[in-house]
């Protein structure tokens, strides 16, 4: 499923809202949840998960095309948790 | 940030009332995680894809007894963040 397919489905859920604006507001959604995390937060959906930062530490890597090796430097990376009620969910038919 | 400071950066950037804010929050995630509960992925553009993967039962041990015990197969979700995502926080 897509952004904009899930976007559909939850105007439809929504009354009184255009597709349009739904639109927006569920942009504004995911980009605030990114803000967050660029500032170095971490955001808490209950149910559903948590987003934030894990760090990775410095490595060398190799370029596969020359075989030269390349210091690849510390950075963080979007790390999602899934929250219980989700875990649990997606386990229940099995 | 939890879901109520969500509601208050859409009432900021949107305007939006914070009563239909939450409600609009809540509608979405309960979506996704419908969406997800029937093994579908979902592909956000410029956020990520979450993907729900099937694990294989496996031989697992008790790291407190060391007794062998069976762990069942089950199904995980998994967040690949975008590129776009990971570019914007490498340096925080």
């Amino acid at each position: 499923m897509t952004k904009s397919v899930l976007i559909e489905k939850i105007a439809q859920k929504l009354e009184g809202l255009s597709k349009k604006q739904t639109e927006v507001i569920i942009e504004t959604i995911f980009e605030s949840i990114k803000d967050s995390l660029a500032n170095g937060g971490k955001v808490e959906v209950r149910g559903f998960g948590n987003f934030r930062l894990r760090s990775r530490n410095a490595r060398k890597a190799r370029n596969p095309k020359t075989g030269e090796s390349v210091d690849v430097p510390p950075k963080k990376v979007p790390y999602f948790k899934v929250g219980k009620d989700l875990r649990e969910m997606v386990n229940r038919d099995l | 940030m939890t879901k109520a400071d969500l509601a208050d950066r859409l009432y900021e950037k949107v305007g939006l009332p914070k009563k239909e804010a939450t409600a609009i929050i809540e509608t979405l995630f309960d979506s996704m995680k419908g969406i997800l509960a029937e093994g579908e992925s979902i592909k956000i553009t410029g956020f990520g894809t979450f993907l729900v993967r099937k694990k294989s039962s496996r031989k697992g041990r008790n790291p407190k007894t060391g007794t062998e015990l069976e762990i069942e197969q089950r199904k995980v979700v998994s967040f690949k963040p975008s590129l776009q995502f990971k570019a914007l926080v490498e340096k925080v």
